[in-house]
């Protein structure tokens, strides 16, 4: 799996997989901060469902590593409620389908709690899930839903590709004071990469250029990185030289990485793994069209799923 | 058994939310306040009987009938006169509006839009109480509509598992807007329901301020004891319709009658008078106060600047 542009430059590294980058994140900021705790379901001595909380129970106690019954809605928004009166917390939602069972925590309580205070409320909550296809897990485990959250004001939403963003992206997402959504990709947990020794964060709202490039630029995010970067690897046996730029945080999104790489290739695919009505990619194409009309060579391209059946299948 | 200067205070509350009230009304009437607006008006007691027990680094979750919440937990009559008037000065900077009045500073966490939503958010701040080690209790305000919710239960069951320090306050004041609790419970007594999850409960009638007050006290006192949770189910009556522009015309005439002759107001009074032998003129003295109190308020929120278009365009643009 590629490198990232950032941990190039960084001496003591070693290779490690996704969701131990995500461990270590979580562990460094709970070591570093008492009112960080994490809850969800299997997350304690079973470690959750990919093993991302780990040993976390062992170090913290159950009082911050806490398994919670199959209730959703009530213990993410029990995850509002702490994150409201002093506390961080990390709420762990299996499968990204099973947020439509929290919705109304998310959209009308998190989302919002901020505003409707006039700015005196804040919560600084970290949704974590994970979605995508690549398991075989049929429709209500397979979905991209990241536009759900994109589309309502209040969220940030961060959506990792390497073991590198992972960590750095989750470090961060824990220590801002707003609500973050973030969706990891259950294709990628064994995804190896580099990852520092020494501390790190990554800014949300800081995309990164996975592949440089001069003749297209792919925009893509999570789980179609590495299938962005074989198409690259592919197209340059035909002379295409590709740049790959993933925003990593879709909100906020550096809307001026991918405008500036666009103007450079004159070119512009946006690959999603979401089925494309609705999507972020059509609202990524939308903004490069007001921003870089006079530079496109060629119409946006929208590589996206194509339907249901492909998610099942797959 | 109690003193009558805490009567006069709870008598003073009683009578501040009913003032309040009847006097945002003739606001909203006269244009001044707009959208929607959720009387507190007979149920008054629930609110200061609660919040007379609690201390002040206390917790709670109110609902989108949460004037009187508000101002039981020691809200400022001028800066919620200026909330429900969409005014710069209000609680919430004019942002929440009646429906999402809160004051952070009071542990009033605020209203909430969404029937049962602000149920798992005060099981939330029972948890993080649990967590950092304090005495502090998380009271949770809702209503008979709520209990129909899927969140009450699973919540219910939350605070029961993690032991939390957090009391359930359950308003049953008849209608979930306009559906009796006939038609949505085989049961009236709703505080059965937490039976399942062996949670403490207790139910009384909620427009009798001290019966509300001494039970809260009991209540906290578990709660502080690591014995909580518990639920307390108040029984009341609304004196009118869901919000102001609704006649209420499902709710039979008798019954209005019936909970209006034990008006909480009326109640708090008569203690006041029996038990703590004020006065009729110690009484109008009290009554004055807060007239006078909601005359400031009043002049205060319409003299107040509205929120700046600028900032505000700013705070919703979201890129």
């Amino acid at each position: 799996m590629g490198l990232n542009s950032e941990s190039k430059n960084i001496n003591e590294s070693r290779v490690i997989m996704y969701r131990e980058a995500l461990n270590e994140g979580i562990r460094e900021e709970m070591q570093r901060d008492s009112t960080v705790f994490v809850m969800g379901e299997g997350i304690g001595e079973r470690g959750g469902s990919y093993k991302v909380t780990v040993g976390l129970i062992d170090e913290f106690g159950p009082k911050r590593v806490m398994d919670t019954p199959i209730s959703e809605a009530s213990f993410t928004g029990a995850g509002v409620g702490a994150a409201i009166t002093g506390m961080r917390p990390i709420v762990e939602i299996l499968f990204v389908d099973f947020t439509a069972l929290i919705i109304d925590q998310i959209a009308n309580q998190a989302a919002k709690y901020k505003f409707m205070t006039g700015g005196k409320g804040r919560v600084p909550m970290v949704l974590r899930t994970q979605g995508g296809v690549g398991k075989g897990l049929a429709a209500q485990h397979s979905q991209s839903l990241e536009a759900l959250f994109y589309h309502i004001p209040g969220l940030k939403v961060v959506m990792p590709s390497t073991p590198y963003d992972a960590k750095g992206l989750i470090k961060s997402a824990i220590r801002d004071d707003d609500p973050v959504i973030f969706i990891e990709h259950k294709s990628l947990y064994m995804a190896k990469g580099e990852v520092p020794e020494e501390e790190y964060t990554i800014e949300l709202g800081k995309g990164d250029v996975k592949r440089a490039g001069k003749d297209a630029t792919i925009i893509a995010w999570s789980g179609m990185i590495p299938k962005a970067l074989a198409a690259a690897e592919k197209l340059a046996e035909d002379g295409i030289d590709v740049e790959v730029v993933d925003p990593r945080t879709l909100v906020p999104m550096d809307k001026d990485l991918i405008i500036e790489s666009v103007k450079k290739t004159e070119h512009a695919v946006i690959a999603q793994e979401a089925v494309r009505r609705g999507g972020v990619a059509s609202d990524i194409a939308s903004f490069i069209q007001e921003k870089a009309f006079d530079y496109l060579d060629a119409p946006i391209e929208i590589v996206a799923g194509k339907k249901y059946a492909d998610t099942v299948q797959q | 058994m109690y003193s009558g200067d805490f009567l006069a205070q709870l008598y003073r509350m009683l009578y501040t939310i009913r003032t309040f009230e009847n006097r945002c009304i003739q606001l909203y009437r006269q244009g001044h306040i707009v959208g929607y607006f959720h009387p507190y008006l007979g149920e008054e007691a629930i609110a200061t009987g609660v919040c007379a027990a609690l201390g002040k680094d206390d917790y709670i979750v109110s609902t989108h009938r949460g004037h009187g919440h508000c101002i039981a937990r020691g809200g400022e009559l001028k800066k919620m006169v200026a909330e429900l008037m969409g005014k710069e000065a209000g609680y919430c900077r004019g942002r929440g509006g009646s429906m999402h009045i809160a004051d952070i500073d009071t542990g009033n966490l605020g209203a909430n839009g969404i029937v049962g939503g602000g149920i798992p958010i005060g099981v939330g701040a029972g948890l993080s109480i649990k967590i950092r080690g304090t005495d502090q209790v998380a009271v949770i305000f809702f209503s008979d509509g709520a209990s129909n919710n899927g969140v009450f239960a699973e919540s219910v069951n939350l605070a029961a598992i993690w032991d939390l320090p957090v009391i359930f306050v359950l308003e049953n004041n008849d209608y979930a807007v306009s559906t009796c609790v006939d038609e949505c419970s085989r049961t009236r007594d709703l505080h059965r329901r937490v039976e399942g999850y062996c949670v403490k409960y207790t139910h009384i009638d909620g427009n009798d301020v001290l019966a509300v007050y001494d039970q809260t006290r009991k209540a906290v006192e578990d709660c502080r004891a690591g014995r909580g949770p518990v639920l307390i189910e108040c029984k009341t009556y609304r004196h009118g319709g869901h919000h102001v522009n609704d006649p209420g015309t499902y709710m039979p005439e008798e019954k209005l009658e019936y909970f209006k002759a034990k008006d909480p107001v009326k109640i708090g009074h008569q203690y006041l008078v029996e038990q703590g032998g004020y006065s009729d003129k110690d009484i109008a003295d009290i009554e004055a106060k807060v007239g006078k109190e909601m005359d400031e308020a009043i002049e205060f929120a319409k003299n107040s600047p509205e929120p700046s278009v600028e900032e505000f365009l700013e705070e919703v643009a979201w890129d």
